[in-house]
């Protein structure tokens, strides 16, 4: 690359980002977060369907660092817990206590029908439950995966952007 | 200058160094980060971004690991002071800073790494298995960097007969074609090797990595959150423009302050945001075309810079 087409990328990216429209209406808890979301993501015993939507949001088409949310390692780091995934009876405990491991104010979005009824696991033998079960859904993303546009819907609900 | 208005110059010319680098630090890495965002054709996040994820930290509770001591609590608050004390002594804005008298170089160096251990010690504080590889990997690195930068600076210093920070930048100034010696330009190499490794920044450490095995600095800041954290993010980030700062001013020191006065210490914040500002986009280009080395590989590339260090001394030794 040359420093020419460089800096032009810079000034005038070509990008894949797709337009998503005026943000949706902010959930309760997005003013206390002041536009600024960093999300830990655990994967409760998902199929990684979910997984690949997740990251797809966060990919170049949708593009949610955009609104202000953000992928960390942490839970403590952390201001939102997204779920994936029936709660497998292994998970539990871990799914727990990441959760408390999250100062406040701290969030739940249970991503994909797993995650908020089971979907298809629902009575498996491995199954303890939905992630409201465990710990307090604040938000919940429905779909068998959710599309990627769906995720990033209700991300911007929590930074309100 | 008489004693009482030199002491109020010293202090506005300090404080508005510090608050120049603690506001500009976090405004410096989201235009990294956009520009990451933009290289990689993603439309990204504002550039104020890192200021709004400080002011939300700061509001969020405080949590400390249950059976850490005081130096978990204390390395954010040290990080932060002594990143504070270099931005009030170095020649950021002026090449005449009052307490410039204090600038080492060396001591500069000195006072950047005792930020740094505490952050070690606080991670081995924790306990947790991350931290104390966190931990090990940036005492490794570090022993590797330091020794590079300090011969560095001596072979800046030997042609200058000084090791003083502003009299570097001031002879920068009047005998420009010292900056293009050998040994200057040697030594400047080293010293960007040097910087790249001590702030995480790639190849050494991927600033924006999730998986702990590869996490040379993030895994020593894992357990922290709230209040703590945001200190931890703005001391990074005011390492991170210190040493880039002082970086543009031995390399490009033009537009800098020369003499006391208030426009001109205006003039000399700009033309460091815009210097700064280059340097930290061009390190963000880079880093978008740069993989991270594997761990075993790094002390090749340290033991590079280090080797130029030493070529730019012998040089500065040698061409008389």
């Amino acid at each position: 690359m040359t420093l020419r087409t460089a800096v032009r990328t810079i000034l005038h990216p070509h990008t894949a980002t797709e337009d998503l429209g005026p943000p949706p209406r902010p959930d309760p808890g997005a003013r206390r977060l002041a536009g600024s979301l960093q999300v830990r993501h655990v994967d409760a015993g998902s199929c990684n369907g979910c997984e690949l939507e997740i990251t797809s949001a966060f990919g170049p088409v949708y593009d949610a660092e955009r609104f202000g949310a953000r992928l960390v390692a942490s839970p403590r780091h952390a201001d939102a817990l997204v779920v994936t995934g029936p709660v497998t009876r292994n998970m539990a405990g871990p799914l727990a206590k990441t959760y408390d491991a999250m100062p406040e104010p701290r969030m739940v979005v249970a991503v994909g029908d797993c995650a908020r009824d089971c979907g298809v696991f629902r009575g498996g033998y491995g199954v303890e439950g939905a992630v409201a079960e465990v710990v307090p859904v604040d938000v919940a993303v429905a779909g068998c995966p959710p599309h990627p546009e769906a995720i990033t819907k209700a991300l911007r609900g929590l930074t309100g952007r | 200058m008489n004693g009482a208005a030199g002491t109020v110059a010293a202090v506005v010319v300090a404080g508005g160094q510090i608050a120049a680098v603690a506001i500009g630090a976090p405004l410096l890495v989201g235009v990294m980060r956009t520009v990451r965002c933009r290289v990689e054709g993603r439309v990204g996040p504002p550039v104020g971004q890192p200021l709004r994820d400080l002011r939300k930290l700061f509001t969020k509770q405080r949590m400390r690991p249950d059976q850490s001591s005081w130096v978990f609590g204390a390395a954010p608050v040290v990080l932060v002071a002594t990143a504070a004390v270099v931005a009030a002594i170095a020649p950021l804005a002026t090449a005449r800073p009052p307490l410039g008298q204090t600038a080492d170089f060396f001591a500069i160096v000195f006072v950047l790494l005792l930020g740094s251990v505490f952050l070690a010690l606080a991670a081995l504080d924790t306990g947790t298995p991350f931290g104390g590889m966190g931990s090990s990997r940036a005492m490794t690195i570090g022993a590797l960097a330091e020794p590079a930068l300090l011969v560095a600076i001596l072979a800046m210093a030997i042609p200058a007969r000084t090791s003083n920070l502003p009299a570097l930048v001031r002879i920068g100034l009047s005998h420009p074609q010292l900056i293009a010696s050998p040994e200057r330009i040697l030594a400047l190499v080293s010293f960007f090797v040097v910087i790249l490794a001590e702030t995480g920044r790639l190849p050494v450490d991927n600033p924006s990595t999730h998986l702990e095995l590869t996490m040379i600095h993030e895994a020593m800041v894992l357990e922290y959150a709230g209040p703590d954290l945001a200190l931890v993010t703005l001391g990074e980030s005011m390492r991170l423009a210190l040493l880039l700062g002082l970086l543009v001013n031995l390399v490009a020191p033009w537009g800098i302050a020369e003499r006391p006065g208030a426009a001109a210490f205006v003039v000399g914040l700009g033309a460091l945001a815009l210097k700064v500002g280059v340097a930290g986009t061009a390190i963000a280009v880079f880093e978008v075309f740069t993989a991270k080395l594997r761990l075993f590989r790094l002390p090749e590339l340290l033991a590079g810079g280090f080797v130029l260090a030493v070529a730019a001394a012998v040089t500065a030794l040698v061409v008389r």
